[in-house]
């Protein structure tokens, strides 16, 4: 950081700002962008460090622009790894060094990935991985499916799921804020469906890019960064548990309570940068409830408006966050609720088992995990719809 | 230099323990020409250390961290296997992540250290053993080389796979009797050495650790080139005594009967690498 006259810039001359007022004060201006060039403008105004990237669909393009970000200055470090392996455990290296760092990978890089994602976690790193969903083999897809997150959910990494363009962009500024308090920091991970977010041009308000995130600030950490700067002189960067025979079992365990304890502290964050863990659409008072995630309550939002012109009123409840999961949200919006679907972009209803898991003995309300989609297919607002007013005996009027 | 970090705080020395405060007072800090001569004077960076008695990496460790040229700004990163048994005992701020993935982490280190302090040199040197480098670790350890990262790597090669129990490795020689080959290792030794030179590495070498001054400076000489031209690659023989068989004073003359054969002491340097080490010859610092 510089001081320049009362103003701080940061190392790209941009104004830095506190959070909130680049997330909720500044005047915005509405452009019209797909989500890949989205993450490039959320990534400009962050104060990023450093970004590794590699090629993979859909999310090549959003890598390449934190290319184009670093060219300008914008980004400190930037290269192509070897592999999903190696650019995750680069940036590892990045962040103990004490970097604000941003990632992007999808489907089968994810999986190719995932030794490190509790790695991360573990050593308390504060990475952000922007998600683009797709399907992963075999058989081969490079189509839009949601699949992956359930093997992100036991990683220790925060799990959040923006809807369209907008909330990616609010919540790549909101996820460095929230994953580096000091009692917080661990990974945060954006999902957004590949294709129909990355690919898909929508209007999207931003605000003015000559300002920025406060930088990062490595010594506020829980641990201190692996740049021999900081005491202790004698320190080793790993959740020191490598072997029994260094330490005890209850404290390799208590480790990784406190792991998921971190995800639990940043409730109060989440709610005061992202305006809630849930976010509610439709009649409120509605017994019929569509419990969905990005993309899903999207089309979950349009099936209301379908079933409204049938006379039948529902409503959407959008989960954003996943890890820390909308306990007591979830429980009291559904408190009225007699049906809840789960409109899906997978074959497994990863979502359901969460949502059947939070509610069991928390409501009355029969559980209907569908309708699903996966493998690429798009989830008509139609066919939700559908399966509500078959599920009412109503006659089906819509051509499907 | 960021000898502060070791300094202690006056109102709590009574409390410190005495290896502590020693690490202030009796390591060698902020001087390059350092070397395994202070061993028996100085406080060593290694707190003691966990490997067998009389194993070889012992030896290789303390070698090692006595000939550093730039300790207070050196970051050590190593990967799973005996050596991360010793991460603990070592008086720098060193990295344990993953098993194979050491080379992709000390990258990152190495380029945000060099964007968050431009002026200041931080070493960034790989420890290692076979497995972690030449087996499981390859890509990570070949593509550093090729993209031509700034650190150094240092291979312990016991040929086997020994904290694990005693299974064959890729450095095994060929038709060795280990677990997971019970009918001897069916294919040769990976001449890692080789595949460091042809992947872009400007100072290569491969010697046994059973000269303490040969080890320094060759371990002074593949840190400076690192840090003004490329990748360097050092493959130590470190024999584990266990899984061969002999007692705990064998090693020294197992390394010595090797120093004529399969780790005869081999050295490639680059052109720039050249440049660089007669430069600090002459700076009087090899």
């Amino acid at each position: 950081m510089q001081k320049l006259g009362e103003e701080l810039r940061n190392r790209a001359g941009q104004k830095i700002v506190d959070p909130e007022y680049l997330l909720f004060e500044a005047p915005r201006e509405k452009v019209f962008m797909t989500g890949s060039e989205v993450v490039k403008e959320a990534v400009k105004r962050a104060s990023v460090d450093a970004s590794v990237s590699y090629p993979i669909t859909p999310q090549s393009e959003a890598a390449h622009l934190i290319g184009e970000l670093w060219v300008e200055g914008y980004v400190g470090v930037y290269f192509r790894g070897e592999s999903e392996f190696g650019v995750m455990s680069e940036l590892a290296g990045c962040s103990m060094a004490g970097a604000r760092t941003i990632t992007t990978t999808s489907g089968p890089g994810t999986l190719r990935a995932m030794e490190n994602f509790p790695m991360w976690a573990g050593s308390r790193l504060p990475i952000q991985l922007v998600l683009m969903a797709r399907g992963i083999n075999s058989p081969l897809s490079i189509q839009p499916d949601d699949l992956e997150v359930s093997f992100l959910l036991d990683t220790g990494c925060m799990v959040w799921y923006a809807e369209n363009a907008q909330e990616l962009f609010d919540m790549i500024l909101a996820g460095f804020v929230v994953a580096e308090q000091p009692d917080v920091h661990v990974p945060v991970v954006n999902v957004i469906n590949g294709f129909f977010i990355s690919h898909t041009r929508e209007s999207v308000m931003l605000p003015p890019d000559d300002i920025a995130l406060p930088p990062y600030n490595p010594y506020k950490a829980p641990m201190p960064p692996i740049d021999m700067e900081m005491p202790p002189g004698r320190f080793l960067r790993d959740p020191f548990v490598m072997k029994s025979n260094y330490i005890s079992y209850a404290t390799h365990t208590s480790w990784q309570f406190e792991v998921r304890a971190a995800i639990e502290r940043a409730r109060p964050y989440i709610k005061k940068y992202l305006g809630g863990l849930i976010e509610e659409f439709g009649d409120p008072e509605s017994d019929i409830v569509l419990v969905s995630t990005g993309t899903g309550a999207a089309q979950a939002k349009e099936a209301v408006r379908l079933l409204e012109d049938e006379g039948v009123k529902a409503k959407v409840v959008k989960l954003k966050t996943i890890r820390p999961f909308p306990i007591n949200e979830l429980r009291e919006a559904v408190k009225n609720a007699k049906v809840i679907f789960v409109p899906e972009f997978n074959v497994v209803g990863w979502l359901e088992r969460e949502i059947r898991r939070y509610l069991y003995k928390h409501s009355d309300a029969e559980i209907i995990g569908g309708p699903r989609v996966a493998g690429g297919m798009t989830m008509p607002p139609e066919i939700i719809a559908k399966d509500v007013l078959n599920y009412l005996g109503k006659e089906v009027k819509h051509v499907y | 230099m960021s000898i502060n970090i070791f300094k202690i705080n006056e109102e709590l020395k009574e409390f410190i323990p005495q290896e502590v405060i020693d690490l202030e007072e009796k390591a060698t800090w902020g001087n390059p020409k350092r070397g395994v001569m202070d061993l028996p004077y100085a406080k060593e960076l290694l707190e003691e250390h966990s490997l067998c008695a009389g194993c070889p990496e012992s030896m290789a460790f303390r070698y090692i961290l006595a000939s550093l040229p730039n300790p207070e700004d050196t970051i050590i990163v190593n990967s799973t296997g005996c050596t991360s048994l010793v991460f603990p005992h070592i008086a720098l701020h060193t990295v344990h992540s993953l098993f194979g993935n050491q080379n992709a982490v000390a990258t990152g280190i190495k380029r945000t250290l060099e964007w968050r302090f431009p002026d200041k040199v931080k070493d960034v040197v790989v420890l290692a053993g076979d497995g972690a480098t030449v087996d499981i670790g390859l890509d990570c350890t070949l593509q550093s080389f090729f993209r031509q990262e700034k650190i150094t790597t240092i291979c312990f090669d016991n040929e086997v796979y020994a904290n694990t129990g005693g299974q064959e490795s890729g450095t095994t020689v060929q038709g060795h009797v280990f677990k997971m080959a019970p009918k001897g290792k069916q294919w040769p030794k990976v001449p890692m050495w080789q595949l460091a030179i042809d992947s872009g590495c400007h100072y290569v070498v491969r010697m046994s650790v059973s000269s303490p001054k040969k080890v320094e400076q060759v371990v002074k000489k593949a840190i400076y080139v690192a840090r003004e031209v490329g990748p360097t690659y050092l493959h130590l023989y470190t024999p584990c005594i266990l899984e061969i068989g002999l007692n705990s004073d064998d090693a020294l003359m197992e390394m010595r009967d090797k120093d004529k054969e399969r780790f005869k002491f081999f050295e490639y340097v680059s052109p720039q690498a050249e440049e660089v080490i007669a430069k600090k010859k002459e700076e009087g610092l090899l």
